[in-house]
């Protein structure tokens, strides 16, 4: 230490470049590597179908479409009004993930969720399990009619995408 | 700096030999090649003249084994890649292509499914002759550790491997497992969108798994080789647990254990034959002869055979994040092993009490494997759940407890005097043990 101390100067232009360097090699090699990691998420072609437009005016009540949207299914239900009261009745305190069903939808009549299951993947079976919307066959999640967990490994809620009602009766997804 | 520049002068002056031509015990043209690359000798010393314990039992045998079905991969997996077409509108037809145009096409694909199979089933016995006769015990955690990382490999490239055809099962078990990375907070999801290229499991996933299960084939090579080279310099463990210590104890490799382990490879691949001819899609599931469809979950997901017993792990857990890290730990746990079991006896023949949870650890792992296929729902659940208590229970408790507390039976002083044993009743073995 003592010898340092007698030549600071020296040590000090040393470590300076000893840090530049570094900083710019780092710099450099993360910007060569950025490109390699990157190319690898969703591409130009893939993000250009990302919203689709979806036409709800044939849809009956208490049935329910599924369109394919970003390679997922999306459910569009047209809620009876039992299963409306249903939902909306239910004690947050008993949710896993609490959620009012009135945040869950933009017109009451019309649930639109992600039909992904938020465990691992799976498209839930509609009209199944013990809470009157939906069942995951791969590992035994039930949903309720506003797609919110009830019993079962799934963390959260079914997911509800972006969309915007077009119209009376259209709707745009993404 | 001026400093050394001055030791250069004085007597500090060594001679360099950047040429190290020569040494071979060969003569000739093969001797002129040995002294330039030396791997004639090499395989001389490590293969011909190696000396291994004379007692290794037929479980000494799937080293070997597992070899095999890895160049057997390789090359079949190689072969199927020449007609294979990783899109998602191609891939199922090319697969059918391959197993009703191509000429052998359907042996091809048959034995190459059918030989990952027995990869597992190799690797599973191989595994359990590790923890029977306590092969990760001092000096050989490396290796040990090394098996364990071509095990995680094997479990990629399987998978990945599964995902090829694009039937059912192909695209619902990518989805499940790929969401798995989805659990890790925060950044869960850009990790999976990054992982498909897609917001779905799709055409550049399915690209993309095509060029990693390649990748990761020849990385298994290249580990294998570490663990083969950590093999050479430990030395064979065998079923006394004893470390060889004359010529009274080891016989040389060819062509005592090489006619051995052949006889072990004739018997292996007559049962590989057995299956891949007479019930070829015995151990895969129908659903996979069904295109992939984004839409339709198969009524019940499971993955191939050699992953029930961690699924069951996954699946016994009722939360996402806490099942995948049980999942990941149940494997890597194994590493933990050599620093949990504290006992200096390697083998289980000397240790009564260890060898019953040993034996008890394997009725686990089919119990899981069973409930691992079985849907998740009822007693399933509760077996599973009591499957992944005991599995965990056995590395962190049981093998720390028992090493410290169990009482050994007494030991012979080497590897003859243990087969004297042996013959004399005073050691109980399983004949093929």
């Amino acid at each position: 230490m003592s010898e340092n101390n007698n030549n600071p100067d020296k040590k000090n232009r040393r470590d300076f470049l000893t840090v530049a360097t570094t900083a710019v090699g780092v710099v450099g090699v993360g910007t060569a590597v950025w490109p390699v990691i990157n190319q690898m998420n969703p591409d130009s072609s893939v993000k250009a179908l990302a919203s689709i437009e979806v036409d709800l005016s044939k849809i009956k009540e208490g049935q329910e479409i599924t369109v394919l949207w970003r390679g997922k299914p999306v459910f569009i239900k047209r809620r009876t009004k039992e299963e409306i009261t249903n939902a909306e009745k239910v004690d947050l305190k008993e949710l896993k993930d609490p959620q009012p069903d009135n945040k869950r939808v933009k017109k009451s009549e019309w649930l639109v969720l992600v039909g992904v299951c938020t465990h691992l993947g799976c498209v839930p079976i509609s009209g199944k399990g013990d809470y009157g919307g939906w069942f995951c066959p791969c590992h035994g999640s039930h949903y309720d009619s506003s797609g919110r967990i009830r019993k079962g490994p799934a963390p959260t809620n079914l997911e509800v995408p972006t969309y915007e009602f077009v119209g009376d009766s259209k709707i745009k997804l993404g | 700096m001026s400093g050394k520049d001055s030791d250069l002068n004085s007597n500090n002056i060594k001679p360099v030999h950047t040429n190290k031509v020569g040494g071979s015990p060969f003569k000739g043209v093969v001797g002129w090649i040995d002294n330039r690359l030396p791997i004639i000798r090499m395989f001389k010393y490590e293969y011909l003249d190696f000396q291994v314990p004379k007692n290794l039992s037929y479980l000494w045998s799937l080293g070997g084994i597992l070899m095999i079905c890895l160049i057997f991969l390789i090359v079949t997996g190689l072969v199927l890649g020449m007609h294979y077409k990783p899109s998602s509108t191609e891939a199922f037809i090319s697969v059918e292509k391959i197993m009703r145009d191509v000429n052998y096409g359907w042996l091809l694909r048959y034995a190459h499914m059918n030989f990952a199979s027995f990869f597992f089933i190799a690797v599973y016995i191989h595994i359990f002759r590790g923890l029977y006769y306590g092969s990760y015990k001092e000096p050989r955690q490396l290796m040990w550790l090394i098996g364990i990382v071509i095990f995680f490999m094997m479990m990629a490239t399987a998978f990945l491997g599964y995902t090829l055809p694009w039937g059912q099962m192909s695209y619902w078990g990518a989805t499940v497992i790929t969401n798995l990375f989805s659990a890790v907070p925060l950044v869960g999801k850009a990790i999976v969108t990054w992982l498909w290229g897609d917001y779905s499991v799709g055409d550049s996933t399915l690209n993309r798994f095509y060029v990693l299960h390649w990748l990761l084939a020849f990385g298994i090579l290249g580990v294998v080789i570490f663990h083969v080279i950590a093999l050479h310099i430990v030395g064979s463990n065998n079923p006394s647990g004893i470390e060889p210590a004359d010529t009274r104890d080891t016989v040389s490799f060819a062509p005592f254990t090489t006619s051995k382990d052949l006889f072990a490879m004739l018997i292996f691949l007559l049962a590989f034959v057995l299956i891949t001819m007479y019930a070829p899609n015995y151990l895969g599931h129908p659903d996979n002869y069904i295109p992939a469809d984004p839409l339709v979950t198969p009524a019940h997901i499971v993955p191939e055979w050699y992953f029930l017993p961690f699924y069951a792990i996954l699946r016994s857990i009722p939360d996402k994040l806490l099942g995948v890290i049980a999942m990941v730990s149940s494997i890597a746990v194994l590493g933990l092993l050599p620093w949990l079991d504290l006992s200096k006896v390697r083998s289980s023949v000397f240790r009564p009490i260890w060898k019953q949870f040993v034996f008890l650890f394997v009725l686990d792992f089919f119990i899981l494997m069973y409930v691992g296929g079985m849907p998740a729902e009822g007693i399933y659940v509760l077996i599973a759940r009591v499957g992944t208590v005991y599995w965990f229970l056995f590395f962190l408790v049981i093998a720390p407890l028992v090493s410290l507390t169990e009482k050994t039976l007494p030991m012979p002083n080497s590897i003859h005097e243990y087969e004297d044993w042996k013959k004399q009743g005073r050691i109980k073995t399983f004949k093929i043990f």
